[in-house]
């Protein structure tokens, strides 16, 4: 064979695929109903509800997992696994009766002994750590009758309903021995498969007990560079992206519909308040005065967005108070207390922040750059998403972040029990006795007025001491291609993927 | 014989130092795969226990050789990230990642050499000129930006793909393979640049050479002084070269997987080091560098069969 | 003057490498003189801005002034790859002169290790080195400066090898020079006019390297901007402000362009 023909034959292979290419092109899009749905960061935690910490894997894990109660897109607490509840006089025993016919996954039935088996491994108590912070307070979890749970607690606590309706106090059956990397739930939705930093796939569970899932087969996949969502998205190869940006949403093709909700979460300059100079109460307050926040909206989402000023979001509208304008800018102000505190000159600092969630990325540059204006020098470090939950959420290794925290339960406790000094993740090291002394009369006070009080002297209590550098709700835009609809806001940081249908399904 | 057998132990020299030298990396980067793994609600003792089940605790040297044992039998570890087993995580993805690699590579292979002849052959004719210069041009843009342009042009602008729209090779191999076509172009492009330049510039100082005006003398046509005698002289520089760039395409791969959201290795890589995911890392570092070093010991043996001056050796 | 173009005509890489080189330099040192603007002032009232004589290449999506940035970008881009070829070069005349000119088991070693280095994907053990030293301008400049040490170390190394054989050398060592004075006074400046298109070549590959690491998020940090900071940036908003990318893409490809004609043409003289 001559050398021209071997070359000849060389590109004639070459050319192929190239040829393939076109002839497979034109995408046929069948009408089997199936959804890919982009999420900024594979669920890295575990796929064990009850190990599950970050928002993002808490918000998936809803459509997999229920407790024996579940929020509503209302924000009521509903019956789930179990039909209904009564709490004793005293407020110490919580009864549940257990709904029938409710199956897992894999085919068996939920049984009383799978109830017991999960809170019980939730709240610590056969043998390992506590896990969901609220439920450590139970203090014992007995099967009155086959189909009847009591659960007692140490103390009071009224609370207590949305610990449990929390998706990560889910049933799960005890027989399950590897629950990160076989998860068998109640909900909705079944697990299938899972590839690493690639998807996550769902089917629609047929045994489900509730309203079916209107959409058979879900696809997580994992988007964790957010320049290239929108190509995703516009190129058709996902359907649905949650939390875009507004710049992410302004290049939106018109195939797609943008939702516009809250977030309900509350995006704060997060200070760790236990290192130099945060230890410092007005060096924060300083920080506070500096920060604009009406320029950071302005600068990164089009003035969309609640500002607040302490950590509650208004969607707990009976204990939110507004208190944005605690530090109305004012930089002379900053530049006194700053020389106050022993700071004339300034500081430097850094501030860590998640790479793959862009609006954070986004407010921080912009906090940056206010903060010269006090002489203050902020600089950023971009990070891996478990980079962040290890050495900023776990280890409190950080001076400075910009996140959302979220309330992981349908109550305002939520979030504020992490700025009790002691509290297992209070990841900014709050540390008041006057706040931790207010947040344990809640526990003792069964007025609900009175309670409400309580609720709103904390966040007060948080705004006058500068605890972080609040700035706001998100505004959350949905992208949902026009194929869809049915996309549901949830006063919590959830997604509900049964919700979403075909149209005209 | 004997330089293959000196390139096999310098092969697993390298393979011993890339995967010691990570193990020293991690044992210096602050913060641990402990801490990584339990997340909110370790206790010292929970940590402690679960050091100790991961075999953190042992001595640096018996972790490394430990790991190098069992990874030559074909073990991995178990991720601290996922709980299953690395092999199986890795296995499911080394196709991609190799695919991309390779049909790079064919591609850099294919463009150069014709492309590195008709411009060496037709030295001063305007086209070869833009072929000149549209080379040095795509030799000076970003890889990953180069990616994004690609992206732009055929899939917003052309759509001949969907742009994110990667398809695994067990569903759909045709698929898969034809959205490769697009990000290997973006890798191929300027390698196949350089490539062309490295192969012209060889011909025609291979030209000038005495052998060359030589075999014109007696009468050979261009055309069979070209094929028969230049081109088997001054293809060797180009293969030095293409043994070379494979650790380029290689980590071009592993960039431009993220441009065009492709699940390879990667994006397992930045997200593993950034968990300490260790076993994950460790073995896919060892993977490529046993992918690039063997590769480059194909290459080394092309050169003795086409380099008689070599065999002699 | 008709020397110069005759001289244009003989090597015209060279001088376009340099024209473009000399072109850039100014348009950056101008930005970084001249330009009213701090380049991390954010103004709302100009959020992508069109370009006017106001903001000559209009603002990016906080409100800076993109020629206010791309210019202290391309400054920190070129500071970046000065400093990790300087790095590479020093160590690597060092390495390579000590196993070049004694050869020996030393040399063997260092030289296997060089090639483990240097089979590997560069990009990889960058992230290896930024996870262990973090990430930010002066880490990128350490780890990609180690990861040019043994590229430089070979080249040295075989130009040793070549001149220590050679007749000069010999004289002067049987003239009583001592082996550092060989080394470094004899035999380094006949190598440098290798040494130099390598160098230009290292520049490149320290522009490329630096957009690539920026791109996966371990370069440079925001605020501070770097040219591959910038495109990476750029890319978010290449649906509605494409210029942006462009602008940076263009810049970037042109100081490689300059450089590698440059490299081209000096490798002619050499």
């Amino acid at each position: 064979m001559s050398k021209r023909r071997i070359l000849a034959l060389v590109l004639c292979v070459a050319l192929i695929p190239a040829v393939a290419l076109t002839a497979c092109s034109g995408d046929k899009s069948d009408a089997s109903s199936k959804i890919v749905i982009g999420i900024p960061q594979d669920l890295e935690d575990s796929l064990d509800p009850h190990e599950a910490t970050a928002a993002g894997t808490r918000e998936v894990l809803f459509n997999v997992y229920e407790g024996l109660l579940k929020p509503d897109p209302t924000g009521d607490i509903v019956p789930a696994v179990a039909s209904d509840y009564s709490v004793s006089v005293d407020g110490f025993t919580y009864s549940f009766i257990l709904r029938d016919g409710v199956k897992f996954h894999d085919g068996t039935n939920v049984e009383a002994e799978d109830v017991k088996y999960s809170i019980e491994k939730c709240a610590g108590l056969t043998g390992g750590q506590v896990l969901i912070a609220g439920l450590s307070n139970i203090e014992s979890v007995e099967i009155a009758d086959k189909n009847l749970i009591d659960i007692t607690l140490k103390e009071p606590d009224m609370d207590f309903p949305a610990y449990i309706a929390n998706t990560n106090a889910a049933i799960i059956p005890r027989s399950n021995s590897k629950p990160a990397t076989n998860p068998i739930g109640t909900g909705p939705y079944m697990y299938v498969s899972r590839s690493p930093q690639d998807n996550i796939v769902l089917k629609k569970f047929d045994g489900y007990w509730g309203t079916p899932a209107n959409i058979e087969d879900v696809t997580l996949k994992i988007i964790p560079n957010a320049d290239s969502i929108v190509m995703n998205l516009n190129g058709g190869a996902v359907d649905m992206f949650a939390r875009l940006t507004v710049t992410q949403t302004q290049q939106l093709n018109d195939n797609f519909e943008v939702l516009e909700g809250e977030m309900n979460l509350v995006q704060a300059l997060y200070l760790n308040n236990a290192v130099k100079p945060f230890d410092n109460v007005d060096v924060r307050r300083a920080l506070s005065y500096a920060v604009d926040v009406d320029n950071i909206l302005e600068l990164t989402s089009e003035k969309k967005g609640f500002p607040v000023g302490s950590s509650m979001f208004p969607a707990f509208s009976k204990y939110y108070i507004d208190l944005s304008d605690s530090y109305p800018t004012d930089i002379e102000k900053a530049k006194e207390l700053l020389a106050s505190a022993g700071y004339p000159d300034g500081f430097s600092f850094s501030i860590t922040v998640p790479s793959n969630y862009q609006p954070h990325v986004e407010a921080a540059q912009v906090i940056s750059e206010q903060l010269k204006k006090i002489g203050v020098n902020a600089n950023i470090k971009l990070v891996e998403w478990n980079t962040w939950l290890s050495d900023v959420y776990t280890a409190r290794n950080y001076e400075a972040t910009v996140i959302g925290v979220d309330a992981s339960s349908l109550t305002a406790t939520a979030m504020l029990d992490r700025f009790v000094s002691d509290a297992e993740n209070n990841f900014t090291n709050y540390s008041d006795p006057a706040y931790d002394e207010l947040f344990a009369k809640l526990y003792i006070t069964p007025g609900d007025e009175e309670r409400v009080e309580i609720y709103k002297e904390l966040q007060k209590n948080l705004a006058e001491n500068a605890a972080n550098v609040y700035i706001q709700d998100m505004a959350e835009f949905v992208a949902l291609s026009d194929k869809y609809e049915g996309y549901t806001f949830y006063p919590l940081y959830v997604q509900d993927f049964a919700k979403l249908k075909l149209k005209g399904q | 014989m004997k330089a293959v057998l000196k390139k096999l132990l310098t092969f697993i020299i390298t393979v011993l130092l890339v995967t010691l030298f990570v193990f020293v990396a991690f044992e210096m980067i602050p913060g641990d795969a402990a801490t990584a793994r339990l997340g909110i609600n370790a206790t010292p003792e929970a940590l402690e226990k679960m050091r100790e089940e991961m075999g953190l605790t042992r001595p640096f040297f018996v972790r490394y050789f430990s790991w190098l044992g069992s990874f030559f039998f074909g073990d991995m570890g178990v991720s601290y990230s996922y709980g299953v087993s690395v092999r199986s995580m890795l296995a499911s993805k080394l196709p991609i990642t190799l695919t991309l690699t390779l049909m790079a590579f064919i591609m850099v292979v294919v463009l150069s050499i014709p492309i590195g002849l008709y411009s060496s052959k037709y030295e001063d004719r305007v086209f070869a000129k833009v072929i000149d210069v549209s080379g040095q041009l795509v030799m000076s843009i970003p890889p990953f930006f180069l990616g994004i342009l690609v992206t732009y042009v055929f899939g917003m602008l052309l759509h001949m793909f969907t742009p994110g729209g990667f398809v695994s090779y067990d569903i759909n191999f045709g698929k898969f393979i034809s959205y490769l076509i697009f990000p290997a172009l973006a890798i191929a492009v300027p390698k196949a640049a350089m490539s062309t330049k490295l192969l012209k510039t060889s011909i025609l100082s291979e030209r000038r050479l005495d052998y060359v005006r030589t075999a014109y003398s007696r009468g050979n046509s261009t055309m069979d002084v070209l094929y028969k005698h230049v081109l088997k002289n001054a293809v060797i520089p180009v293969i030095t070269f293409l043994g070379m760039t494979l650790a380029d395409i290689v980590a071009g791969s592993l960039v431009i997987e993220q441009v065009f959201s492709i699940p390879g290795y990667g994006r397992l890589l930045i997200s593993s080091i950034a968990n300490r995911d260790y076993p994950v890392v460790q073995a896919i570092i060892a993977i490529i560098a046993m992918i690039v070093i063997f590769i480059n010991l194909l290459v080394d043996v092309t050169y003795q069969v086409l380099d008689p001056r070599l065999r002699g050796n | 003057m008709k020397n110069l173009m005759f001289r244009i005509r003989k090597n015209p890489e060279m001088y376009i490498g340099a024209a473009i080189i000399v072109v850039m330099l100014a348009i950056i040192i101008c930005g970084v003189i001249f330009s009213p603007y701090d380049p991390d002032a954010m103004d709302a009232s100009a959020k992508f801005a069109d370009p006017s004589p106001a903001h000559p290449m209009g603002c990016d999506n906080f409100g800076r002034d993109l020629y206010a940035r791309l210019s202290i970008g391309g400054a920190t881009t070129l500071f970046i790859a000065v400093a990790t070829v300087f790095i590479g070069v020093i160590f690597g005349i060092i390495i390579g002169a000590l196993t070049g000119y004694y050869g020996g088991v030393v040399d063997e070693i260092l030289m296997r290790f060089n090639d483990a280095v240097l089979a590997f994907p560069s990009i990889l053990l960058a992230l290896v080195f930024i996870s262990l030293f973090g990430s930010g301008t002066f880490k990128v400049i350490i780890s990609l400066g180690i990861l040019f040490i043994p590229s430089f170390a070979r080249i040295v190394r075989s130009e040793f090898m070549r001149c220590s054989k050679l007749d000069y050398v010999r004289s002067a060592r049987l003239m009583g020079a001592g082996d550092l004075r060989i080394m470094f006074v004899h035999i380094l400046p006949n190598i440098i006019p290798v040494l130099l298109s390598s160098t230009v070549i290292g520049f490149n590959n320290a522009v490329l390297a630096e957009a690539s690491m920026s791109f996966l998020g371990i370069g440079v940090q925001p605020p501070s901007s770097s040219l591959g900071r910038m495109l990476s940036e750029a890319q978010a908003f290449l649906f509605s402000e494409p210029s942006y990318a462009i602008i940076t893409g263009v810049t970037i490809a042109l100081i490689v362009l300059g450089f590698s004609l440059l490299g081209d043409g000096l490798k002619k003289n050499a």
